[in-house]
């Protein structure tokens, strides 16, 4: 049989937003560069990037509210597209953060290196795998990937808490340090959230592919509620 | 829950070829269970074995039994009869009577002996409620029953079903050749009315068991592939084959 017309049409929405998934690790790693060079430079580039990734994100909920609103698609259709969409402004978000890390990277320009700022290419290094992997995870319909992606989000929490903790004490001891710590902090923060949006894409990609909701727990309550049946 | 039907290894053939597979299934009461699959899936073999209909076919024959609360519908002594009476049917082809809408109503009732007028005026307006057209129909019950369009030919032999105050009633796509606001009127009329009665649709519109089915069963080539709650059949079925049927990649 030949391929349906909707199904040329979910293939153009994913085609698009693998597109967009890769801007967004781009713009990501740009700006973790830009951290690491303490560039001040990037800011311009990185706003116009979050700026296409913006467009972007307008035009796949478009295409994939129209397929609901024309198809009404059902089972593995409708939760590719409703995942479509929340995968979408995940990748938006994430767009954000990588825009902020960039301005950060302004702010730290000029300055010398501290000690605590080698935490924080770990941290991103981390952040940008995970991000990779669950993007990966969505693209290849690999949900044990997508689960491996979901365990790494405790090592991010711990390197942040880790990070807080160290800046916060050269703060205390240097009171000149207040403005560069607050900004190697909002750092840290903004890498924290990519590795939560992280896990949030990959729930969603076993979401799509297994329909398994796994996020809050709910997968472990549903086994729960199974055995006292 | 309790069942109103619980069918046990169902098997059926016709003329020696075998249309339905070991199926096994419990119908809970008062609600709908929307049946859907392919042309030629069994759908309709199967419905038609609820009510012994497919025993008027020559060249029929089943396996397995079929209880209607807790009692086999085909033990030799049980009375089709009152089978009828409590299990009704409205097919695809709305077929009013050439009569007026009132005797359309109110002629099964009158068949199983009801005489008494204000009775049968009473059937005929509670039945037409029920359906969903009284407001429509009321100020024009003389006239004939052919002379209303096909939703509301379709929503009366619903009524005519209702007439005679059975508890389960099996549509066979009674919606095929509606336009979509007589489908609305028959969905609706259905949704209400399982508070009251077992619902049993069998439709090719999957859409349809979508939005009122509480409970799909999914049938492919005579056998029962996946039964469930509706919203997990559409949204996350067990079964490949289901999600490609769902999903409109066959059938």
């Amino acid at each position: 049989m030949d391929k349906r017309h909707f199904d040329v049409e979910l293939d153009q929405l994913r085609h698009k937003l693998v597109m967009m998934a890769t801007k967004v690790e781009i713009l990501i790693n740009y700006s973790i560069e830009a951290i690491r060079k303490r560039d001040a430079a990037v800011v311009g580039t990185a706003t116009a990037m979050d700026k296409e990734i913006d467009q972007m994100e307008i035009d796949i909920e478009e295409a994939a509210i129209s397929l609901i609103a024309r198809h009404q698609p059902a089972a593995g259709d409708l939760r590719f597209l409703v995942g479509a969409i929340k995968i979408n402004n995940d990748l938006e978000r994430i767009g954000d953060h990588g825009v902020n890390i960039a301005q950060s990277a302004a702010l730290l320009a000029g300055r010398p290196a501290v000690k605590v700022l080698a935490d924080i290419p770990w941290m991103a290094g981390l952040a940008v795998s995970m991000l990779k992997d669950s993007l990966d995870s969505f693209i290849s319909a690999n949900p044990e990937k997508a689960r491996e992606v979901c365990t790494r989000d405790d090592q991010v929490d711990d390197l942040k808490d880790q990070i807080l903790s160290i800046v916060l004490t050269f703060m205390m001891e240097n009171p000149g340090f207040i403005s560069e710590g607050m900004t190697l902090i909002l750092v840290a923060r903004n890498l924290e959230r990519i590795a939560d949006l992280a896990t949030d894409i990959s729930e969603e990609a076993i979401y799509i592919h297994q329909g398994k909701v796994i996020k809050h727990g709910a997968e472990q309550q549903s086994e729960e509620g199974e055995a006292t049946r | 829950m309790d069942a109103k039907f619980d069918i046990q290894d169902l098997n059926v053939y016709w003329d020696g070829n075998l249309l339905l597979k070991k199926v096994t299934l419990r119908i809970p009461s008062c609600q709908i269970l929307g049946v859907i699959g392919p042309a030629g899936s069994g759908k309709t073999t199967f419905i038609r074995s609820l009510d012994r209909m497919n025993e008027l076919e020559p060249g029929f024959k089943m396996e397995g039994r079929i209880l209607l609360d807790g009692e086999d519908i085909y033990a030799p002594g049980y009375d089709a009869v009152t089978l009828r009476k409590k299990v009704g049917m409205v097919f695809a082809l709305p077929v009013a009577l050439p009569m007026s809408i009132y005797e359309n109503i109110v002629y099964g009732p009158r068949l199983a002996g009801i005489r008494n007028h204000d009775q049968l005026g009473g059937l005929v307006e509670q039945s037409l409620q029920a359906a969903f057209m009284w407001d429509e129909v009321k100020d024009r019950l003389e006239m004939s029953g052919l002379r209303l369009s096909g939703g509301q030919q379709q929503r009366l032999c619903l009524a005519r079903v209702l007439a005679m105050e059975p508890e389960v009633i099996l549509l066979d796509e009674p919606c095929s050749g509606l336009d979509p606001i007589s489908t609305a009127k028959i969905e609706e009329a259905l949704t209400a009315l399982k508070k009251k009665y077992t619902i049993i649709l069998v439709t090719n519109n999957t859409k349809q068991a979508a939005r009122i089915a509480d409970q799909t069963a999914f049938f492919l080539m005579g056998e029962l592939i996946e039964i469930g709650p509706t919203d997990r059949i559409f949204t996350a079925p067990i079964h490949k084959q289901t999600d490609d049927y769902v999903t409109g990649r066959f059938g």
